[in-house]
């Protein structure tokens, strides 16, 4: 598949001396859902920012859609709409009006019949006419998606787009994000509910103090880093664990009550069927059990942690 | 050029001016209107006239002057410092838009709404006083010169300014003082001979003479020199917003 976005060794040093984004390098596939995920200060808004022209680089490239972003900046915000991260939105215009403006500020002449779909698809439309002040932060947030497809892109951010609204609204949202991503439309979410990105994207990228630590397909990392825990009940408490079940790695719980066994579920062997006759074999005995496996939030937690 | 984008931030300023039709448009009709019953009706018919043009149409030319000047100033420097204020700027800033391009629908807009305000104020003065244009062209030259100078001027403060406190401070505690002092009610030639000296430093002089001359052939200090000060501005005013657009001074991180 083809890059959408090409990154390459960008960096970014704020007068400050802070140096934000340190070499990084990344490639977005056409069409794709990439969610970069990184704790508070890592880079995700910088990186974004100056992929869209808000934030000036200190060094390295950025092409869009084979567009350089600072000597072909035209045509390369031509093909990016933005959601911020923060709700920012004209108060005293009305809901038709700010949308048609960025629509205009893209250059494109005025298609009302586009408009209309955009604000239908967002549940805007009955909201039209209404003055941005008036609505609420579910709706000053859909406002913001329907200016960032006012001129048609090819690529969407979204800046912690599911920040602070409720969970119809987020639901609303994966679905639009869906039916984007079908029309062809590229996304790149950041986002600080790791079950969104599990939920949404094709890829995850994490980014710790301004360095890209690992781009992945979700479901292979979510297979390679993930880990699966077996938890037996049992039917009596057991005070110490027989030298017999050491090997095994189990971790009782505080009362004695329940075991914990942690495998690799990709492993060739991953060992219940041995722990199972063991477990007969030492007289213990399990009332129930279950599996779990780790989540997204799980893997990205020890990623970041690892990383320190 | 991308005129789109240029029409739409032009359409949007002027919509806000309709939108605040009484703050915008009325309220300085007003308060030029009441320089003309307290200076041109009750102070007004103790002078008589001054170079021989009566005081009340002498005053004509100075008041749309400090018109101009002070809502050129407002109009542009609110236009870009609320979008920053409330953040809307990132969608300027990530629109396929040049640094001119920005500043033509701005300061355009800025700019068409102080000399439509000068017209009508033009138009409410002649109700007043009996008015006569002798050089309409120039009449026009300065307007346009000191609207686009001044807007200008005004996009740079609100692009400086990081509050509301400042954004007003330049206006309030600068601009109107000059323009009071820059023989907006009076002719130089009145004052003392230091006080006159120390005028033809303050550029507002030149401007409110070169538009007097406009309309009544007479002036405080040479056409030429008036014509070549309101350019002299304009250039400064112009390096100002290039050197901020270049650095992303207050713009961009």
């Amino acid at each position: 598949m083809s890059s959408i976005i090409s990154i390459s060794g960008l960096t970014k040093v704020y007068d400050s001396g802070f140096k934000a984004l340190d070499g990084v390098s990344l490639d977005i596939r056409q069409g794709e859902i990439f969610a970069l995920l990184g704790p508070n200060g890592a880079g995700k808004t910088t990186l974004i920012g100056i992929v869209c022209g808000l934030v000036r680089p200190s060094g390295g490239t950025v092409r869009v859609g084979g567009h350089d972003i600072l000597v072909d900046y035209r045509a390369a915000r031509r093909l990016i709409g933005l959601v911020p991260q923060e709700l920012t939105t004209d108060a005293f215009e009305t809901v038709w009006a700010t949308v048609s403006f960025s629509r205009g500020l893209f250059g494109l002449k005025p298609d009302p019949a586009h408009i209309e779909r955009v604000l239908r698809d967002l549940s805007l439309w009955e909201k039209r006419d209404s003055r941005i002040m008036t609505l609420s932060g579910g709706m000053k947030r859909r406002v913001l998606i329907a200016k960032a497809l006012a001129h048609e892109p090819r690529v969407l951010f979204l800046d912690e787009p599911t920040a602070g609204v409720d969970v119809e609204l987020r639901q609303d949202m994966w679905r639009l994000v869906r039916r984007l991503r079908e029309q062809g439309v590229t996304i790149i979410l950041t986002t600080h509910y790791i079950e969104e990105a599990e939920e949404m994207a094709d890829r995850v990228g994490v980014i710790r103090r301004g360095e890209i630590i690992l781009v992945e397909d979700k479901a292979a990392l979510m297979r390679k880093l993930g880990r699966k825990q077996l938890t037996l009940q049992l039917q009596a408490p057991v005070a110490a664990l027989p030298d017999a079940l050491a090997r095994y790695g189990l971790v009782p719980s505080a009362d004695g009550s329940e075991l914990t066994y942690t495998y690799d579920s990709q492993g060739e062997r991953t060992g219940i069927t041995a722990l199972l006759t063991d477990l007969a074999a030492a007289g213990l005995r399990f009332r129930d059990l279950q599996t779990s496996q780790s989540s997204l939030e799980d893997i990205f937690v020890d990623l970041v942690k690892d990383a320190r | 050029m991308n005129w789109p984008a240029i029409r739409a931030i032009y359409l949007f300023e002027m919509a806000r001016a309709w939108r605040t039709l009484l703050q915008s448009i009325v309220a300085p009709v007003i308060s030029t209107s009441l320089y003309f019953v307290v200076f041109g009706a009750a102070v007004g018919h103790r002078i008589e006239t001054i170079e021989g043009v009566p005081y009340g149409a002498f005053i004509v030319p100075g008041l749309i002057m400090l018109t101009l000047l002070t809502q050129s100033i407002a109009n542009a420097s609110f236009g870009i410092y609320f979008p920053r204020f409330a953040g809307t700027i990132y969608e300027i800033l990530s629109a396929p838009i040049s640094p001119v391009e920005i500043v033509i629908g701005y300061v355009g807009a800025a700019a068409s709404k102080s000399i439509l305000l000068g017209l009508i104020i033009l138009a409410t003065a002649s109700l007043f006083v009996p008015l006569r244009i002798e050089h309409p062209v120039v009449m026009v030259l300065f307007l346009l010169l000191t609207a686009i100078t001044f807007s200008l001027f005004g996009f740079v403060i609100g692009l400086w300014a990081d509050g509301f406190e400042k954004l007003q401070l330049v206006p309030l505690l600068i601009v109107t003082p000059l323009t009071f002092l820059g023989g907006s009610f009076y002719a130089i030639d009145m004052l003392p001979p230091v006080w006159r000296a120390l005028s033809l430093f303050n550029p507002v002089v030149y401007l409110v003479s070169g538009f007097r001359w406009s309309f009544y052939g007479r002036a405080d200090v040479s056409l030429g020199i008036s014509l070549a000060m309101a350019l002299v501005f304009l250039a400064l005013c112009l390096g100002a917003v290039t050197w901020m657009f270049r650095t992303g001074y207050r713009l961009k991180a």
